[in-house]
Order: C-alpha cells, then structure tokens, then sequence
C-alpha cells in the first residue's frame, strides 16, 4: 500500500486547483452577469464548486481525524448557511420590487 | 505546498472580483451578495492558511466566520425590510415593500 499516499495527496491537489478555478469562475460570473437574479448563480458556484472542491482537497490533506472533523463541519454549514442566504437576499430584492432583466427586456442585450 | 499558494492566490482573485462587485452594484441588494462571498471566501482562505504553516486553530476561526457570516447577511437584509434591528419591527403586514 506504499503507493496510496502519493495518490492521495495527487487527489488532495487536484482537487484543490479545481476548487481554485471555481472559485474564480464563480466570482467572475458574480462580476460579469446581467441582473442580481443572475448573480446568485456565480455566488452559488463559489459556494458549492469552490468551497466544495477545496474543502474535499484539505480533508485529504489532513494529518488527524480532529482536522477532519472540522472540515467536515465547515463544509456542512457552509452547505447550510449558503442557500439559505442567498434565498433570503433574493426574496429581499423580489418583496422590494429590483426587476429582473428577463421580464423588463424580452431578452434583450446584457 | 505550493498548490496552498496557488489557491490562496485563486482566493485573492475572487476577493478582487467580489469586492469589485460590491463597489459596482446598482442596487444594494448586489452589495449584500457580494459581502456574502467575501464572507465565504474568507471562510476558504482562513482555512487553506491553517492548513499552511500546520496549524489546526484557524480551522475554529473559519469555522465561527462561516456562522457569523450567515448573521450578518441576514441582519442586513432585516435592517433593508424593517428599517431597524429592533425588536418593535413595523406592525403593518410582512407584505409591504423595503
């Protein structure tokens, strides 16, 4: 079994680069996309790709089950936290009346 | 160790695009949103840095960011519906607007 940490720490690295580039993509489409009904999409990305994908390389990372359990932790309640958050800000926004860009333009430019 | 570097870089990146956000936004609503990633990307880079120089407090750290994150969101968009924190919110109907 000597060749199992080696294959474990390429996972852990693999999977954190993933998480990286998710992150990024997500905050980028935060930035670049029309309405804030869309931008919920990008922040979601950052939640689940992003977070999910770097805490899963840490987890392999982690040298003791107490590390474990905490990432463990963190991951779940940012899998609580994030769309119960991003649900209330787009009820806020819809009960204030921001329109979205659907409805206003037929589908006109961004 | 240096895929840690690389993500603690790919982390600044989605700061700058966050908080680039938070500046920009028309409607305020976009500005919460964008606190609440800074908020969660601070909870990630909290935790790679933990994992950088092989300490395993920062994990709590990240972990209690993460809760009071989640607070602060919500307490924003209650002072945007209710204008206060209070407990004597507007006794008119949970309907009406901001």
């Amino acid at each position: 079994m000597t060749w199992a940490a080696p294959l474990i720490e390429a996972i852990a690295y693999i999977s954190l680069g993933l998480g990286s580039l998710g992150v990024m993509i997500g905050a980028l489409g935060l930035l670049r996309l029309g309405d804030i009904y869309q931008r919920m999409h990008g922040s979601g990305i950052v939640d689940t790709g992003g977070a999910g994908l770097i805490l899963f390389g840490l987890l392999l990372l982690s040298p003791d089950w107490t590390v474990s359990v905490r990432l463990l932790l963190i991951g779940f309640i940012l899998g609580i936290t994030g769309p119960t958050a991003t649900h209330a800000i787009a009820r806020a926004a819809r009960v204030s009346g921001v329109e979205g860009q659907m409805k206003s333009k037929q589908g006109g430019d961004t | 160790m240096s895929c840690l570097a690389a993500a603690l870089l790919a982390l600044g990146v989605g700061f700058i695009l966050a908080i680039t956000r938070a500046t920009l936004g028309p409607t305020p609503f976009d500005r919460v949103l964008a606190v609440n990633t800074v908020g969660t990307l601070a909870v990630l880079a909290i935790s790679v840095y933990g994992f950088f120089d092989g300490r395993p407090a920062f994990l709590d750290i990240a972990l209690l960011y993460a809760l009071i994150n989640f607070i602060g969101t919500i307490a924003i968009l209650k002072y945007f519906r209710f204008g206060t924190l209070g407990d004597h919110a507007l006794p008119n109907s949970d309907e009406d607007g901001a």
